[in-house]
C-alpha cells in the first residue's frame, strides 16, 4: 500500500508519535492461535439450551399452538410463548422514536415471514430441545403473501404488517423519504439525452464466522448478566428492559469481542428471549443461531430496486437525476426506516447535479426482515449509480474517469439534501486511481481539484 | 472457448457515522497507580481492530506509548453509554470521545507533574516515551509512572477524564429532504480488470486497483486490512452472494457454506492500493471511517469491466455466470 502524500499536504500536521504508525492489533495473537474467548466459550453449570419453533409459512394466521407433546420430552424444562413476554411488540429503533412498534418477540396472532419465532423450548440438552421443538403442533390458516416490493405497494396487495396499516413506512406523512432540489422535469426537457434504467439486487448474508447468540446468567442478587456478541450493547439492554418491563438496573450486558459482525449483530433478537427464559427458570440460558438460522432467519442486507432517470448534456454535464428506490424491508422495520433515509441522503451520489428528485420507499413484504449491513443504505445505490455513470459516459463517448471528474462534487457545492460539501476528495481519488492503473487521463483533468471549481 | 478481458472503474463517497438519533458515544479514562491508562468503553471490537486504534488515539493525546493504554470494552456495568459499532462510526465517534477524555486526564497529569517539578504546567511537554519535561529542557523531567504514584499517594488527585461525542440530532425536513445525517465523507475510486469466459459465463477478477481517501490513516496496516477485506466482500457481492438466487422467489435459499457461494483464496485478484489523506475537520486526528466503504467501489467497477469485456450489461446482483451467458447469447441472437 502506497501513500500519496502530495495530495492535501498542507492540511496535515506531521510529527505525531502514535497516530499514523502501524501497531499490531492487541487481540491478534489470541485470534490467530484460537485462544480468544468469545461468548460461547463461557461455561455455566445448569445451562439450558434454547431452541426456537419457527414458522414454515410466509404468511399465515396462527389458529392454535399445542405444546403438550413437547413438554413430555425428557429434559424439557419450560416452553415460552407470546403470553410469557410482558411487552411483546417492539421495534429496535423505538429508542430514537421510530414508530410504530411493529414486531412481536414471539409471534401470536399471525406469522409474517418464513422462519419467524413462535415458541421457545428450554431443555437440559440441545438434542432434547430440538426433539421437543419438532413436537410442537401449530395449526395455521395460510394467507396470501407478497414478496415483490412494487407488488406490495399495489392497493390489492395482502397487508403484511397491521401495525403500519400499509405496506410501507410513513415518513412524517409521506409514503417515502423524499428529496427535492431544483426542477427535474424542466431539466429533462432541456437535456440532450435522457437515460432511464433499472437496477436490482438480491438479499445477501453477513456470513460472520461466529453466529449470532448469547448466554444469560442469573446472579445471586436478582440481576441478570448477558454475554452476547451484539454490536450494540445499549440497544440490547434498553430494548430488553422495555420488552420485559424490567428495571434497567437488573440487566447487564457483557460483550466486546465479536467473530464478525458486518451489521448482522445490531438487531436485538436472541437476547430478549434468553433474558426472559433465564428470569423464568432462574437458570443460565444459551440461545445460539445455527448456521442455517444465521443464513435464512437473521436479517440479510435488503434487496433493493432502483430506477434512475438522468438528463445529460453532450458536453458531459448531468443536469437532472430522478431516483426511485425501493428497500425490501421484509416483514418488520428493524433498522430499515433508518437505512432508507441514509439512502435518500446518499443520492444522487458524489456528484453536483442542479436538479434532483428522490423517492426512497421502505416497503414491507412477507420476506425475512432485512436490516443493517456493511454499507447500509448505500452499497446497492453505489452499484446502481456507478453502472449508470458508465452508461452515461459511453452514451456521449466520453472517458468514464473524465466524466466523473467533470461531475464530481467540490468544496462549497450544495448537495441535493442541502448540505454544503466540505472536505471533498473524489477528484483526487480518481486521479490517483487512474495513475495507479495506467489509465490515460488528459492533463486538463489531471489539473482539476476538489478544492475549487474551475471556471 | 474464448476468454475476453475488460476494464471498468467506479468512484464512491461514504458517510462517516449517522446522527438521525443523535447517536452519541462516551469514554472514561483513569490512570492506575503506576501510570497505565485504562479507557472504559461500551463499544465493541468486531475484529476490525477498534481496541488498538482507540489505544493509539488515547496514547497520542496523553503523550504516552500505546503499550501504556488498556482498552476495556463492553460491560454495561462499568462502561459509559455507546450507541454501538456500526455506520463507520467507531474510529470517528469513539475516537473523538477518547480525545476529549484524554485531554482532561492529561491536564491533571501535567498539574501533578508541575507540582513535582516545581514549574508551571503550561511549560510542560510529554515526550511520547513515558516522560514529562519542561519544554526545551529534557533533563528537567519526571516519568509518567512517578507522576501517577505522586497523584495517588501524595496529592490525592485522580488522573482521569470524561469524553462524549454527540452531534445534534438531524431531523430531515419532510418536504425537501433537507438533512445533515452524517458529518464527514471518505472517498474512493477502483479500477477492476476482469476476464470473462464466453463459453461458461464465468468471470474472474484479475486485479483491483484503488485509491482511498480516508481523512487520516491512524494505523496504516489496519487501513490496508480493511481495504483488502472490503474488496473481497465487494467481489463476493458482485459475483457470488445471494440468500435468494431467484429473488423475490423464496426457493433455493442456502443454509450453509456449501450452498452459499463466496470466493475462496484462489479467487483473489492482484491488489494495488494508494491512500490519500484529507483530514476531516471533526475527525480524531482527521480520521474518517474507511471500513464500510471499501466493499462498495469494487462492485460497480467489476460490473463495468464485464461490459467492457463482452458488451453485456448485468444490472442485477449478483452477476452470475448464467446472467452473463444469457447476455452474451442475446447479443449474438
Amino acid at each position: 500500500m502506497e501513500y500519496r502524500k502530495e495530495y492535501f499536504s498542507d492540511a496535515r500536521p506531521e510529527g505525531l508519535t502514535e497516530v499514523g504508525v502501524t501497531r499490531q492489533r492487541s487481540d491478534a495473537l489470541g485470534h490467530v492461535t484460537g485462544k480468544t474467548q468469545y461468548y460461547a466459550d463461557r461455561h455455566f453449570a445448569g445451562l439450558l439450551h434454547l431452541k426456537m419453533v419457527r414458522s414454515p409459512h410466509h404468511h399465515a394466521r396462527i389458529v392454535s399452538i399445542d405444546t403438550a407433546k413437547a413438554l413430555k420430552v425428557p429434559g424439557v424444562v419450560r416452553i415460552l410463548t407470546a403470553q410469557d413476554v410482558p411487552q411483546n411488540i417492539y421495534t429496535i429503533l423505538c429508542l430514537i422514536q421510530v414508530e410504530p412498534n411493529d414486531e412481536p418477540v414471539l409471534a401470536f396472532d399471525k406469522v409474517r415471514y418464513k422462519g419467524e419465532q413462535i415458541v421457545a423450548i428450554l431443555a437440559e440438552s440441545d438434542a432434547a430441545a430440538r426433539d421437543a421443538a419438532a413436537r410442537v403442533k401449530i395449526t395455521y390458516d395460510v394467507l396470501p403473501a407478497v414478496f415483490d416490493v412494487e407488488e406490495a405497494l399495489k392497493p390489492e396487495a395482502p397487508l403484511v404488517n397491521e401495525y403500519h396499516g400499509r405496506n410501507y413506512f410513513t415518513y412524517e406523512g409521506h409514503h417515502c423519504r423524499r428529496v427535492r432540489y431544483g426542477d427535474v422535469e424542466s431539466a429533462f426537457g432541456a437535456a440532450d439525452f435522457v437515460v432511464e434504467e433499472m437496477y436490482q439486487s438480491s438479499p445477501i448474508e453477513h456470513a460472520p464466522t461466529e453466529t449470532t447468540g448469547c448466554i444469560v446468567v442469573p446472579d445471586q442478587n436478582d440481576r441478570y448478566t448477558c454475554y452476547s456478541n451484539t454490536q450494540a450493547l445499549y440497544f440490547t439492554l434498553d430494548n430488553t428492559a422495555l420488552i420485559l418491563k424490567s428495571p434497567f438496573h437488573k440487566l447487564r450486558l457483557v460483550g466486546g469481542t465479536v467473530g464478525g459482525g458486518f451489521g448482522g449483530k445490531v438487531d436485538v433478537i436472541t437476547e430478549p428471549v434468553a433474558f426472559l427464559a433465564a428470569m423464568l427458570t432462574r437458570r443460565p440460558v444459551k440461545y445460539e443461531f445455527s448456521r442455517a438460522e444465521e443464513m435464512q432467519v437473521s436479517s440479510p442486507r435488503a434487496a433493493e430496486r432502483i430506477y434512475i432517470k438522468d438528463g445529460l448534456m453532450k458536453d458531459g454535464r448531468i443536469i437532472a437525476r430522478k431516483v426511485t428506490l425501493y428497500v425490501d424491508a421484509g416483514a418488520y422495520s428493524r433498522h430499515s426506516p433508518y437505512g432508507t433515509t441514509k439512502a435518500a441522503a446518499h443520492m444522487p451520489g458524489p456528484y453536483t447535479i442542479p436538479n434532483v428528485w428522490i423517492d426512497c420507499h421502505c416497503v414491507y413484504t412477507n420476506r425475512t426482515p432485512s436490516s443493517a449491513m456493511r454499507g447500509f443504505g448505500v452499497t446497492i445505490g453505489d452499484f446502481a449509480l456507478e453502472v449508470q455513470m458508465d452508461k452515461l459516459a459511453r452514451r456521449i463517448g466520453m472517458d468514464p474517469m473524465a466524466f466523473r471528474i467533470l461531475n464530481a462534487y467540490r468544496d462549497g457545492d450544495m448537495k441535493a439534501h442541502r448540505k454544503e460539501v466540505e472536505g471533498a476528495a473524489l477528484v483526487e481519488c480518481i486521479q490517483a486511481a487512474a495513475d495507479l492503473a495506467g489509465w490515460p487521463l488528459d492533463d486538463h483533468y489531471k489539473a482539476m481539484s476538489s478544492m475549487k471549481r474551475e471556471a | 472457448m474464448t476468454k475476453k478481458r475488460g476494464r471498468g472503474m467506479a468512484a464512491v463517497n461514504y458517510p462517516t457515522g449517522m446522527n438521525l438519533g443523535g447517536d452519541p458515544s462516551q469514554a472514561l479514562i483513569h490512570a492506575t497507580t503506576t501510570g497505565s491508562f485504562i479507557v472504559t468503553l461500551s463499544s465493541v471490537d468486531l475484529g476490525q481492530g477498534l481496541k488498538t486504534v482507540m489505544a493509539q488515539i488515547c496514547a497520542e493525546t496523553l503523550g504516552v506509548p500505546t503499550d501504556n493504554v488498556i482498552i476495556d470494552t463492553a460491560d454495561t456495568d462499568t462502561g459509559p453509554h455507546c450507541m454501538g459499532t456500526f455506520a463507520s462510526r467507531g474510529t470517528h465517534r469513539i475516537g473523538n470521545a477518547i480525545i476529549m477524555a484524554a485531554k482532561e486526564a492529561r491536564a491533571v497529569m501535567l498539574e501533578v507533574a508541575a507540582e513535582e517539578l516545581e514549574v508551571d504546567a503550561g511549560d510542560l511537554v510529554t515526550d511520547g516515551a513515558g516522560n514529562i519535561h519542561v519544554q526545551g529542557s529534557p533533563q528537567k523531567a519526571v516519568s509518567v509512572l512517578n507522576v501517577a504514584l505522586a497523584a495517588h499517594f501524595k496529592h490525592g488527585k485522580s488522573i482521569s477524564g470524561r469524553g462524549i461525542f454527540l452531534q445534534p440530532r438531524s431531523y430531515p425536513e419532510p418536504e425537501t429532504g433537507k438533512m445533515a445525517p452524517a458529518t464527514c465523507y471518505a472517498h474512493a475510486c477502483t479500477v477492476a480488470e476482469v476476464e470473462v469466459d464466453t463459453e461458461t459465463g464465468e468471470v474472474a477478477v484479475l486485479s483491483l486497483k484503488s485509491a482511498y481517501e480516508v481523512g487520516r490513516a491512524l494505523n496504516p496496516r489496519m487501513v490496508e486490512q480493511q481495504i483488502i477485506g472490503g474488496a473481497w466482500m465487494g467481489i463476493s457481492h458482485a459475483l457470488y452472494e445471494t440468500t435468494e438466487p431467484y429473488y423475490p422467489d423464496r426457493s433455493h435459499g442456502p443454509v450453509d457454506f456449501n450452498q452459499y457461494l463466496m470466493p475462496g483464496p484462489g479467487d483473489l485478484p492482484e491488489f494495488a492500493n494508494v491512500v490519500i489523506e484529507r483530514p476531516a475537520a471533526d475527525g480524531p486526528y482527521g480520521a474518517k471511517g474507511v471500513g464500510e466503504m471499501t466493499a462498495n467501489s469494487p462492485i460497480p467497477a467489476i460490473a463495468n469491466a464485464i461490459f467492457d469485456a463482452v458488451g453485456v450489461r448485468v444490472d442485477s446482483l449478483p452477476i452470475t455466470p448464467e446472467k452473463v451467458l444469457r447476455g452474451i447469447r442475446a447479443l449474438h441472437a
